[in-house]
Formats: C-alpha cells, sequence, structure tokens
C-alpha cells in the first residue's frame, strides 16, 4: 500500500513539461515502450481471437526468419536491398547537397529550383513507375532511380532550409574579415551547416528505406521488399511480419550509427 | 583634425514603389583617427544601417562614405565589424576564431615566415590582452556570453583594421560584465590606436565610451544633435554619477524622446489605476 503510494507520488513527479528524467527512469520507460507491444501482440497471437493466417505470433516470426536465413537466401535479400537504398540515397545527395547550397546561398538558383522542386516532390514516386520502367529498364537501375526520386526532391529542399539557418552574422563577420564569396561559401556556410546536413542525410536516409518495397515492385526477384510482397501472395503472414520487422531493424542501426557519426565529428555540439 | 572617415551627403532608402522607407537622410560626418565615436538614437534611427554602410555590407542610394578619401564601396579587412551575438564559429576553438582572418587569402597574400610568426605572436598577445588565456581550445559555445564577445573583438582586431565597428556588442551581456567590458573595449582602443565607431541604445554606454555621441533621430533616419562628451579622457566608473555626466545624460535622453515619437500615457494609466480601484 504504502509502497503504491510511493510509486504513484514519484510517477506523478516526473511529468514536468520539458521536465528532466534520471537515466535509469529513461531507460526503463523505453524498455517497456519497447516490450509492451511485443507483450500485447504475444497475447494477441495467443489468445485465438484472431486467425493464425492474419496474426503470427513473435515465435513464429522468429522461426521463420531463420528458415528465411537457412533455406531461402536472406542474407542476400538483405545485401541487395541495402545496396539498392545505399546506391539511390547516395546518388540523391551527390546531387541535393550542390544544389541545396546553391539554393540555399543564392537568390537566383532559389527562384530557378526551389518552386519546381517543390512542384515535383508533391508527385507520387510510385508513379514514375511505369516511365522509369520505360526510361531506365528493369534491370538495378529501375530500383535504385525509384529511390532517387523518393528521396531526391525532399533532399535538396531540406539542404537549402539548413544552408539558410546559417547566422547572417557568421557570413557578415567573414566579410569584413576580407574573406571572398568562395571563401565564405566553403569556410562558413558549409562548415556551419555541416551538422545540420548530416542530420538532414540521416532523416532522408530513413525515406529512401521507406521507398524500398516501392521501388521493388519494379520488376524484381530479390530484396527484403520483394520478399514481402510476394509472401502476401503465398498467405504467408509470418514472412510479412519478419521482413517489416528485419527493414526496421536495419534502419535503426543506420540511423545509430548516423547519430554515432554525428557525435564523432562534431563534439563542440556535446560539450559541457 | 586629421579624418579617418568621410560621410558626405549620405543617403538610404530601402524598398521601392509606395512602400520606401528612408533609413538615412543627408547625413554629413567626419570621423577622426583614433577617434571613438558613439551613435545613439531611437529605434529606426538608421544607426545600424549607417554602421553597415561603413563596414561595406550595405550600399548607399546616393552620397559618399570614404576612408582616407578611398570611397567605401565593399567590405574590407580595413574595417573590422563587432556583432551583437551569434558570428563566432562554434565549430573553430577560441585560439582558431581568432585566427580565422589569417588563413583567408587576404592573410596569406605576400607573406613572409617572419609574418606568420608574428602573427601568432599577435594572436597570442590578443588572447592575454582579452583574458582568454585559459580557453584557448574551448569551443564558444563553452563559453558565457562576456567571454564569447572577448573574442569576437580579439577576432576582429585581429588583421589590425584600421576601424572596428561595433554594432550593440555588449547588448545581450548583464549589467556588471558590460561595465567590465566597457573598461576593456576603452583600454583596447587607446593600446590599439583603432577607430571605433559604436552603435548602442544605451545613452550611459554612449556617454561613458565615446569622445563624442551622435544622437540620431528616425522617419527618416537623420543625425539630431552632436554631443561632445566633457569626461576626463581616462574614464572610471565613478563618472557614471557626476553631475556633468548626468546632465549630459539627460540632455541626450530628452532629444530621444523627443525625436522618438514615443510617450508614456500617464493619462491612460491613471484612468486604468482609478478603474481598478473602484
Amino acid at each position: 500500500m504504502k509502497l503504491g503510494r510511493q510509486f504513484f507520488a514519484s510517477w506523478r513527479a516526473i511529468w514536468v513539461i520539458r521536465g528532466e528524467l534520471s537515466r535509469k527512469t529513461y531507460w526503463m520507460l523505453a524498455l517497456a515502450g519497447l516490450l509492451l507491444p511485443i507483450a500485447a501482440w504475444w497475447w494477441l497471437a495467443g489468445s485465438g481471437l484472431m486467425d493464425k493466417v492474419f496474426m503470427p505470433s513473435p515465435s513464429d516470426v522468429l522461426a521463420r526468419v531463420f528458415t528465411w536465413f537457412k533455406d531461402e537466401s536472406l542474407m542476400s535479400d538483405v545485401w541487395i536491398s541495402t545496396y539498392r537504398v545505399f546506391a539511390g540515397f547516395a546518388l540523391s545527395a551527390v546531387f541535393a547537397i550542390p544544389l541545396g547550397v546553391m539554393i540555399g546561398t543564392y537568390q537566383p538558383m532559389k527562384a530557378m529550383f526551389e518552386p519546381l522542386t517543390d512542384f515535383i516532390r508533391y508527385m507520387p514516386a510510385v508513379a514514375f513507375i511505369p516511365l522509369v520502367m520505360l526510361w531506365v529498364g528493369i534491370e538495378e537501375g529501375s530500383k535504385v532511380a525509384i529511390i532517387f526520386i523518393g528521396t531526391f526532391f525532399q533532399m535538396v529542399l531540406m539542404v537549402a532550409e539548413d544552408v539558410r539557418r546559417v547566422p547572417i552574422n557568421q557570413i557578415e563577420a567573414a566579410y569584413t574579415m576580407g574573406a571572398t564569396r568562395g571563401e565564405i561559401v566553403s569556410r562558413v556556410i558549409i562548415s556551419s551547416a555541416k551538422p545540420a546536413l548530416l542530420d538532414t542525410l540521416r532523416v532522408t536516409m530513413g525515406w529512401a528505406w521507406t521507398y524500398l518495397v516501392v521501388a521493388e515492385l519494379v520488376a524484381a526477384n530479390s530484396g527484403l521488399g520483394y520478399s514481402i510482397l510476394r509472401a502476401q501472395r503465398f498467405m504467408q503472414t509470418d514472412k510479412i511480419f519478419a521482413g517489416i520487422i528485419l527493414i526496421g531493424l536495419i534502419g535503426l542501426a543506420i540511423d545509430q550509427l548516423f547519430r554515432l557519426f554525428h557525435r564523432k565529428s562534431f563534439p563542440w555540439l556535446y560539450l559541457k | 583634425m586629421n579624418t579617418k572617415i568621410s560621410i558626405k551627403g549620405a543617403n538610404k532608402t530601402f524598398g521601392h514603389g509606395g512602400r520606401t522607407v528612408i533609413a538615412l537622410q543627408d547625413i554629413n560626418l567626419d570621423i577622426a583617427n583614433n577617434e571613438f565615436v558613439t551613435f545613439v538614437g531611437a529605434s529606426g534611427c538608421g544607426k545600424s544601417t549607417l554602421l553597415r554602410c561603413i563596414g561595406g555590407l550595405e550600399s548607399l542610394s546616393s552620397g559618399s562614405i570614404s576612408l582616407e578619401d578611398a570611397p567605401i564601396t565593399k567590405p574590407g579587412a580595413n574595417r573590422a565589424m563587432v556583432f551583437q551575438h551569434y558570428s563566432l564559429y562554434p565549430w573553430l576553438s577560441v585560439m582558431n576564431n581568432i585566427k580565422f582572418s589569417r588563413s583567408l587569402k587576404t592573410g596569406r597574400e605576400n607573406l613572409s615566415s617572419s609574418d606568420v610568426e608574428a602573427a601568432s605572436g599577435r594572436a597570442d598577445a590578443l588572447l592575454a590582452l582579452m583574458g582568454l588565456t585559459h580557453v584557448r581550445d574551448s569551443y564558444p559555445n563553452q563559453l558565457s556570453g562576456g567571454m564569447q564577445q572577448r573574442v569576437a573583438i580579439a577576432r576582429a582586431l585581429m588583421p589590425r583594421p584600421q576601424i572596428l565597428l561595433m554594432d550593440e556588442p555588449f547588448g545581450a551581456l548583464d549589467a556588471q560584465t558590460r561595465e567590465v567590458m566597457h573598461d576593456l573595449i576603452l583600454y583596447v582602443s587607446k593600446l590599439e590606436k583603432t577607430t571605433i565607431v559604436f552603435v548602442t541604445h544605451d545613452v550611459e554606454e554612449a556617454i561613458y565610451l565615446g569622445q563624442r555621441v551622435v544622437v540620431m533621430a528616425p522617419r527618416p533616419g537623420r543625425v539630431d544633435s552632436i554631443c561632445a562628451v566633457d569626461l576626463p579622457a581616462q574614464r572610471n566608473q565613478d563618472m557614471k554619477l557626476s553631475p556633468r555626466f548626468l546632465q549630459q545624460k539627460k540632455e541626450i535622453l530628452t532629444r530621444i524622446r523627443e525625436t522618438a515619437g514615443m510617450h508614456t500615457d500617464y493619462e491612460l494609466l491613471e484612468r486604468m489605476s482609478k478603474q481598478a480601484a473602484d
């Protein structure tokens, strides 16, 4: 009884607007947030409320991952999908970063390219599939192209916004120290925007993964997205679950790598 | 008077068509070599715009500003500027912020090895002068606001500018830190023999620092009056309470209030407190 009261007192105490949490409480709540849905899923699957065909249990899914790994081609599916995502993402970054920097720095570039980009980014990437098949064919290039279309236009606008957020005083101070225009772009604007740019890459990398399934609609015969789509045809819901969760886990791992790289590259942001 | 900066018939308008704002109207002013001039005035009086025009960050609509008879058309390393905030480079250490100008092309032209040595000596000297030696390897976001402004000033002084332009540099600091910075900048101006043009909205600061206080008025932005400060050259904080100081402060505040077109509506306040009492 007393313990219960204590628990509720400390439970109430952590609900402060913009409040602080101890590390221990934070990780306990994070763990609960992850485990509760899994527990609910387990219970639902075992309760018999839903047909096993529609709702496989976590153990079914885990078992499916093992057979996928052992008897089918899990690793090559993971590899080919990762390759497609990285290729599409890298291609998009190579063009989006310079273009975004120019749009964020020079008004004429903004006038010429921003309205166009804004317009195209509302077009659904899926709708480009027929065109991409006609133009690029049905080889690897077409999958990469779909991921490129899905991420490039968003990335350009986000990079431009990152660059525009560089404080004008940093730029003007460089002018009054005798910097040339080129030096201001390379030594001030890009240096200053780098942490934000890496964050933009991290976020758009997530979007690139979400376009994977779309990309593998295009005449694919391998890959995680393709496996999910094929599993539907054979009513292998456990494989659908497994594929979705695997994509989530890979995405989470890459996201954490980006965050680690951010901490290592920009130590001044994590001081104090 | 050994004129350093000469402003002649300077006009500046913003916008076009029916929505133009006259930021500066017919400004004529000479600033002497090694002078410390402060500009005060209500918001919108154009004091910052004028400073930015001297810095070459903005151009005049008509008239001219020249530095030793050479017209100013663009920014240059001979006119360093200190901003109120957000001008330091957070990815560089304090020392590398100060040396930033040396890493630019203009800083490297025709440089011999003895010049490079002298430059690093100068960076160390500025670090010591500003009391920053113990934080030379820190990043700006590890420093207090006052320390950050010391870095900004040291960085601006690094290329030995002829003129230091300061745009409300202490506006974001607390009162005590500001007093310390005032004495520091006065000391620096004597030591470095730099001409300083200083914009502020704080009349006390303007009188304490300036040899002359230029009072500007808004709509259109213009020079209202120029007040030669009547205080001993060697300032100290006690002078802020001297009758002469307070007299000048009162005169300048009166000019600003008259030109600002803003005043406290005492009648309204009285009516409201009466209503509240009922």
